[in-house]
């Protein structure tokens, strides 16, 4: 097979930090759009987060929300434009902290949009500091001694918590730490976004994604974390497929 | 044939506006004392295939519209003061990216919860901002139903033309009154824009962005915020909206906005009944501000009187509007209660005695 840019992606090259996974996560919602053929009809969100710049990287329609609003945006896009495909990235501060209420909202109406969650389990932008995704023991800035289950509470656990919503259609758990996982993330999304297509409704793809900047490791280790400690933390599967194809 | 003429509640008239105006997306938040809004908005967008969305919260519900907006759609959201406080983010950001939308604020008593009577606490937060950053809104401030009507009708048009919000600022008493309608059809008020800036996938064209970043170069925001107030300047040159009562031969003049004008509106007329040289000025775009009205009425008349339904905030512009030339006294009714007629005209008499 041959390896080739994706009509979606700019040639910009991204700001992302070596070993960063938001690129891998780009390069996959691109593929699937482009394969699906749908790059003039899709809209999309950019969050406020690491991938803010999401629209210098994308050749297709983009609307850049405010911090944690993005299901919100999408809902108003997509009721304007049914026809329309529209999709959020969103990153674990932003859909699981202060865009609680917008997240579960959203997927309780069952909003036809696809949301692409990135989770690395710390805020990146804002430099490390504690995420509502960051795993007991694990250090940041705003929680210096490890977060711990009694003071910050447990991490929230994102698909487990939209699956017991009657609203939602598709909700499954991804990695991109490796080649077996990346592949496995591609047709999450692409079912997301078929999902979508199909008027099925609300779809949400987590991804567990690396940040070795803010993890304060270098990128070989930052694979390692996610196998290591994420994938314990956050058990990847299908965690609800309502019409079940 | 003459003309539909119906009893409206404020809140009612808004959404007949809107909706005659081709506003299609509405979401909102219930709160007192605008809760006819949401509602009326409910049962009447299904009936012209609209859409009408209860959202989770104010702030879900401005960014719906945001991306409403964004989409191409001609939209509205209202909610009343705590709840607009909630929009604030919201609003900053549609300002920001030039969004046209509609956003109506039927005022009720504060700070903080306060209570659900009428009441004009919120004129700094509509005119000097209120969210964060560099911007404006256009406000309107209708003084009864029919005029409400007429004015949201043409701020779907005012919105789209300078691709800015508009607020319209009422108060739970205009909300709530309701009064005979004639309902006139829609016509744009204006020549308007193409919305070739709107998201609507970009088939044929090259892809189009709706942000708020600016980042790059220094100069990237700056250059930005130096449009948006070129853009200010244009409409306060253009869109400037007053009524003038009996000014010529004033010594003294009444002002003030909303509801509160129309009261003391009657206060002047019986003081004109007993002989007293009274006139009235009345905002109805609070911003932009109708400056030269006030500046040309100071070089007349020997004094002012203001007079709102909070402990004195649209007294500033009036007094920077005449440069101070002028003594301008103050009749101040916080906390949800408004003057009547002859509350205001005890003071106009106080004012002239003393
Ligand atoms: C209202 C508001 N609060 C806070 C911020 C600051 N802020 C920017 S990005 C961010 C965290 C982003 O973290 P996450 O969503 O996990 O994305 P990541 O950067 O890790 O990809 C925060 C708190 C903001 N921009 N707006
Ligand atoms: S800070 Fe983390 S999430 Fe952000 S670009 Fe760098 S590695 Fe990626």
């Amino acid at each position: 097979m041959e390896f080739k840019k994706t009509k979606v992606l700019k040639d910009n090259p991204t700001h992302y930090c070596p070993g960063c996974g938001h690129g891998i996560v780009h390069r996959l919602v691109a593929e699937c759009i482009d394969e699906l053929g749908i790059r003039e009809r899709t809209i999309g969100t950019a969050p406020v987060g690491c991938a803010v710049l999401l629209y210098n990287y994308f050749d297709c329609d983009i609307i850049e929300c405010s911090h944690g609003r993005s299901p919100a945006t999408a809902t108003g896009i997509k009721r304007v434009h049914p026809d329309k495909i529209v999709f959020t990235y969103q990153g674990d501060g932003d859909l699981a902290a202060i865009g609680t209420a917008e997240t579960i909202h959203a997927a309780n109406r069952g909003e036809n949009i696809t949301v692409i969650f990135v989770n690395n389990a710390i805020y990146g932008m804002t430099g490390g500091q504690m995420a509502p995704t960051t795993m007991i023991g694990q250090k940041s800035t705003t929680s210096p001694r490890g977060r711990g289950e009694n003071h910050e509470g447990p991490p929230i656990k994102v698909c487990e918590l939209l699956s017991k919503l009657d609203g939602v259609e598709y909700l499954e758990r991804v990695a991109v730490n490796s080649a077996k996982d990346v592949r496995r993330a591609k047709k999450a999304i692409r079912k997301g976004f078929t999902n979508q297509l199909g008027d099925k409704g609300f779809s949400l793809i987590e991804v567990l994604s690396m940040c070795p900047t803010d993890w304060k490791i270098k990128p070989a280790e930052a694979v390692n974390f996610v196998e290591e400690d994420m994938k314990k933390v956050f058990p990847l599967g299908v965690y609800k497929n309502r019409s079940g194809d | 044939m003459m003309a539909e003429k119906i009893l409206l509640k404020g809140n009612e008239a808004m959404v007949e506006a809107a909706i005659e105006a081709k506003c299609r997306f509405f979401a909102g938040y219930p709160i007192t004392p605008q809760n006819e809004v949401p509602e009326t908005m409910a049962r009447r967008m299904p009936q012209v295939g609209g859409t009408f969305i209860q959202a989770e919260s104010e702030l879900a519900a401005i960014n719906m519209i945001f991306g409403a907006s964004a989409a191409g759609a001609r939209c509205m959201t209202s909610s009343s003061s705590p709840g607009i406080s909630l929009k604030l983010e919201g609003i900053s950001y549609i300002a920001a990216a030039e969004l046209p939308c509609v956003i109506a604020n039927v005022q009720r008593g504060g700070p903080g919860l306060g209570n659900i009577r009428a009441a004009q606490g919120d004129y700094f937060q509509a005119v000097k901002g209120g969210g964060h950053g560099d911007y404006r809104l256009i406000v309107l401030a209708p003084a009864g139903v029919q005029e409400l009507y007429d004015l949201t009708m043409k701020a779907f048009d005012w919105a789209d033309l300078y691709r800015n919000p508009v607020l319209m600022l009422g108060d739970g008493l205009l909300g709530q009154t309701a009064e005979p309608v004639v309902k006139k059809k829609y016509r744009p008020a204006c020549k308007l824009p193409k919305k070739d800036w709107a998201l609507t996938g970009c088939t044929n064209r090259k892809s189009n962005v709706v942000k708020t970043l600016m980042l790059g170069s220094v100069e990237a925001l700056a250059d930005h915020n130096r449009h948006l107030v070129q853009k200010y300047k244009k409409i306060e040159s253009e869109l400037s909206l007053v009524e003038e009562y009996m000014t010529d031969d004033a010594e003294l003049i009444v002002s003030g906005y909303g509801m509160t004008a129309r009261i003391a509106k009657g206060a002047v007329k019986n003081a004109r009944a007993k002989g007293l040289k009274v006139g009235l000025i009345r905002p109805i775009s609070v911003w932009p501000f109708p400056t030269d009205t006030f500046k040309r009425a100071a070089e007349k008349a020997d004094k002012f009187l203001v007079v709102e339904m909070s402990n004195g905030q649209f007294v500033e512009d009036v007094k920077l509007a005449i440069e101070c030339k002028k003594p301008v006294e103050f009749m101040g009714v916080g906390g949800g209660w408004y003057p009547t007629p002859e509350n205001v005209l005890e003071k106009i008499e106080t004012v002239l005695g003393g």
